[in-house]
């Protein structure tokens, strides 16, 4: 019986099948959590459905490349989707036009906040340099951000981690603060958010206004613009 | 429905070769989102089922994030050795980022719109 399981699993893990199954799963169960708590910030549904998967795949002592196979198919979709940001964009270009200049600045400061401020937290608790080059470019959307990383000397594949940490993080604390410090302009809301938190702030912005969803959007494509042009021109001045 | 699915993937394809081309340090999805929405400025508005895959792809955008953020395993050794600092620089820089942001974007505008009545 028991060798008969096995057998089984070990069949089963040698396909993608599996771990796209799983991983679809552990987001699904997420997403219940998260609506059975009125949608409160800090159960991100990635964060469970993360925690949930590393949870698995230590007991189970599958490497992370097995996994991929499976959660390839996912991750593919995140290029078509970052297109797909084109038409929330398209729809709220009237108030785009409107504001182009508080825009522009914001994203240039904001840029330069994101990763200015990583750093010199990072700096002052003693990280080491190959850390602190991947965390500097944190706020900017994964793909760019891994390039930004192996430029300057980092770990791409750590990049990605503090990414999608900086991105459950703002998700959760994000909203929270812009609560506490009164912000109502869903603009601004969400203009804010996807400069900090890009696309996985922009998933949270879009569930709540078109119009934060749209602005987080914008801010995430320009923020990525502008860190992957200051950062390695900041980097080389002061390292 | 294929031919919006079509769409999104060829916009991206440009992207990816216009990044090939010019060697910008930028990904090729971020250009193709540029390019989709040249594309509708010039339509003047969205194909219904563009809308249609768009819209569904955005409201589950969340998902997309998990196979990267599972990749968190591959350096659980270096986050235990440097989580403290770790730690503070994301929730830190992650919480001043938010707030300034909305700081300066809320006050330019307020800023813009003075300047405007003058």
């Amino acid at each position: 019986m028991d060798g008969g399981f096995s057998d089984i699993w070990v069949y089963l893990s040698a396909s993608p099948l599996l771990h796209l199954f799983l991983t679809l799963l552990a987001y699904l169960g997420g997403q219940r959590l998260y609506e059975r708590f009125d949608m409160y910030p800090l159960l991100n549904p990635v964060l469970i459905a993360v925690i949930a998967l590393v949870a698995v795949l230590t007991v189970t002592g599958t490497p992370y490349l097995v996994y991929f196979e499976g959660a390839q198919f996912v991750h593919f979709l995140l290029g078509p989707a970052t297109v797909a940001l084109a038409l929330p964009l398209y729809r709220q270009i009237s108030r785009i036009r409107k504001s182009l200049v508080p825009i522009l600045l914001s994203v240039l400061v904001g840029s330069l906040v994101a990763t200015g401020s990583a750093v010199a937290i990072g700096w002052a608790f003693d990280l080491s340099e190959a850390t602190l080059i991947s965390i500097a470019p944190k706020s900017v959307t994964t793909p760019i951000a891994m390039g930004i990383s192996e430029k300057l000397g980092g770990l791409p594949s750590l990049t990605a981690v503090f990414v999608i940490l900086t991105g459950i993080l703002g998700a959760m604390i994000g909203p929270l603060l812009l609560d506490l410090f009164r912000f109502r302009d869903w603009a601004a809301r969400g203009f804010a958010i996807g400069i900090s938190a890009h696309g996985i702030g922009t998933a949270r912005a879009m569930q709540v206004s078109d119009v934060a969803g749209a602005f987080s959007g914008l801010a995430m494509g320009l923020n990525a613009l502008a860190t992957a042009i200051l950062l390695p021109l900041l980097w080389r001045l002061f390292f | 429905m294929i031919a919006a699915i079509t769409l999104l993937l060829g916009c991206q394809l440009l992207g990816e070769l216009f990044i090939a081309a010019t060697g910008l340090p930028l990904p090729g999805p971020v250009v193709g989102m540029v390019i989709l929405f040249i594309g509708l400025m010039i339509h003047g508005k969205v194909p219904a089922p563009v809308a249609v895959v768009s819209d569904t792809l955005l409201r589950n955008l969340s998902l997309l994030f998990v196979p990267a953020g599972v990749g968190v395993m591959l350096h659980l050794a270096l986050i235990e050795r440097e989580w403290l600092g770790v730690t503070a620089a994301l929730i830190g820089s992650s919480a001043i980022t938010v707030v300034v942001t909305a700081f300066l974007m809320v006050g330019l505008k307020k800023l813009a719109r003075i300047g405007g009545e003058d």
